[in-house]
């Protein structure tokens, strides 16, 4: 048996514990602040803390069209990604959600496994793929490529609103005498519909901020706004990009809100 | 327990086939293509020239290699950062656990150039490090930080930090707060309750984890070429490179290839670590 231990081995360890926790709150949270101070500078450099506070840069938002019609772009994009992503991605996950076969086990990982072979290759072969078949780059060729790797949000999220839902249920309604095409609509959908939307969204965010795929897919007319930021920023460290981030810093913690009253996303995701 | 009607809850695995199908011709098929191009040397006959060029060139294999590096540091740091986060929130309270939740979310689902771009902002000359450094008085002049190896592991650790934290609180949940009582009454010290019993039991979730962190940090076009510039070059700008600026298809399609097998191989060997670890644990 081991000796007691004593307040030491409880001060070390706990002393520690939450030492790192708070090194690592501050290197998630601190970027995001800085960014958001620094966007309301009046200077033209990205000092901090600024020498002064302004909104000029928010104004230079408003002109820049190069930023807009990126947006546009990627907006529209991640609409039509998500909405083919979550059509095909909740089918496919109540195929596959209680299924005892392994071919649907082989699906499930192959449906996963764009969130871990690296985008970049992806983005690169879909390049090469249709130039092959001849089809130039467009809306199009975006929307499928960001398709793919919007889909397992879609399929890992529907699957494990399916896997708690209760066989009860669907059985009660089935010797209730429902058909399965009913079971499915009042009972099934409305129950899962948390886990759609909460893979819906992440699937939307995961295209809008895509730039492996949209790299190699885009060209002049479709820019798209993660790239055009980066451009920007590779060119000149340009403070209207700190304007943009803070909009939509500000818009991603307001969806964040308004997601997790709807579906409890961060219950879904721990 | 046998269920009356086990069919009833399950639903036809035809419903698979349009994503299947889409799968096939949009994933599948283009690798399929990248493979195939990956055969075709510079003189236009097929063989594996695209790949011996690659791996008898010292300069590519110490960029094959530098980026799994950078991989297993950026995962270390995330890891020894990350882990004391997800225990923290999941023994607090429902309150500090959400705060926590929320820190978490809002960086994973913030746009990857807006974090990078904070840390150009962090890291610049003028920028927040170089600022608290000189009015310390510790430098005389600007410390170069950005463009340096140390800047872009913070830099890509604190933009994968959400991808390790998640898979670690789900895995930290589960474990039954009991099991820490019994080991206490049993005379282990915290040290030896985490060791022996927290650390085990988190395996899975540490695994996932690390997976994802390890694949997004060498996959992290945007921050390792914003953070480290022009000098550092890593298998994605190499491979962009290649594509883009030099339009050599075949070689950056061989190139791909062999990021994708060594990036599997990584990800195979920590899965492979965690069994032994796990059958380590339970002797």
């Amino acid at each position: 048996m081991s000796r007691s231990p004593g307040a030491l081995d409880r001060l070390s360890f706990e002393g520690l514990v939450l030492l790192l926790a708070l090194a690592a709150l501050v290197l998630l949270l601190a970027p995001t602040a800085i960014v958001l101070v620094v966007s309301f500078t009046d200077g033209l450099s990205l000092r901090f803390p600024p020498p002064g506070y302004s909104l000029r840069w928010y104004g230079e938002l408003m002109e820049a069209w190069q930023l807009h019609f990126a947006l546009g772009n990627s907006l529209r994009v991640a609409f039509f990604a998500t909405l083919l992503a979550v059509v095909l991605g909740v089918l496919a996950a109540l195929a596959v959600a209680r299924s005892p076969r392994l071919a649907a086990r082989l699906l499930d990982s192959l449906f996963l496994s764009p969130l871990i072979l690296p985008a970049l290759a992806f983005g690169l072969s879909s390049l090469m793929y249709f130039s092959l078949l001849g089809w130039p780059v467009s809306v199009a060729t975006l929307v499928i490529g960001h398709t793919i790797v919007c889909v397992p949000y879609v399929v890992r999220n529907t699957v494990a609103a399916l896997t708690q839902l209760q066989p009860v249920l669907l059985e009660g309604s089935a010797s209730l005498g429902a058909s399965r095409l009913y079971t499915l609509r009042r009972i099934t959908l409305p129950l899962i519909r948390p886990g759609i939307l909460s893979g819906g969204f992440l699937a939307f965010m995961a295209s809008f901020d895509n730039i492996p795929v949209s790299l190699f897919l885009r060209d002049a007319a479709t820019d798209m706004l993660p790239i055009r930021m980066w451009q920007d920023l590779e060119g000149r460290l340009d403070v209207t990009i700190a304007a943009l981030s803070g909009v939509l810093i500000v818009a991603t913690i307001a969806v964040i809100a308004l997601m997790e009253r709807l579906t409890g996303l961060s219950k879904r995701l721990v | 327990m046998a269920r009356a009607q086990p069919d009833v809850t399950a639903y036809d695995l035809r419903l698979a086939s349009p994503l299947a199908l889409f799968f096939a011709a949009f994933f599948a098929a283009p690798l399929a293509a990248l493979l195939a191009l990956s055969l075709r040397g510079a003189d236009g006959r097929y063989g594996l020239s695209q790949y011996a060029a690659f791996l008898g060139d010292r300069f590519s294999l110490g960029v094959l290699g530098g980026t799994l590096w950078l991989g297993l540091k950026v995962t270390a740091v995330c890891l020894g950062l990350g882990y004391p986060l997800a225990l923290v929130a999941t023994r607090a309270g429902s309150l500090v656990r959400g705060l926590v939740i929320l820190a978490v979310l809002t960086p994973l689902l913030t746009s990857v150039v807006i974090r990078t771009f904070a840390w150009i902002v962090i890291l610049g000359r003028q920028g927040v490090v170089n600022g608290v450094l000189s009015s310390l008085g510790l430098t005389d002049g600007p410390v170069r930080l950005l463009y340096a190896e140390g800047g872009l592991v913070a830099a890509l650790a604190q933009v994968q930090m959400p991808l390790m934290v998640l898979p670690l609180m789900t895995a930290l949940a589960r474990i039954d707060p009991s099991l820490w009582d019994a080991s206490e009454a049993l005379g282990a010290g915290r040290w030896r309750t985490f060791l022996r019993v927290t650390l085990p039991l988190s395996l899975p979730g540490l695994i996932a984890g690390s997976v994802l962190t390890f694949a997004a940090a060498i996959s992290g076009f945007i921050t390792q070429s914003l953070i480290g510039g022009g000098q550092m070059l890593f298998m994605p700008g190499y491979i962009y490179q290649q594509a883009i600026a030099l339009q050599n298809w075949p070689f950056a399609a061989a190139m791909s290839v062999i990021f994708l097998v060594a990036v599997l191989a990584v990800i195979l060997a920590f899965n492979a670590l965690g069994r032994l670890a796990r059958g380590y644990a339970q002797t």
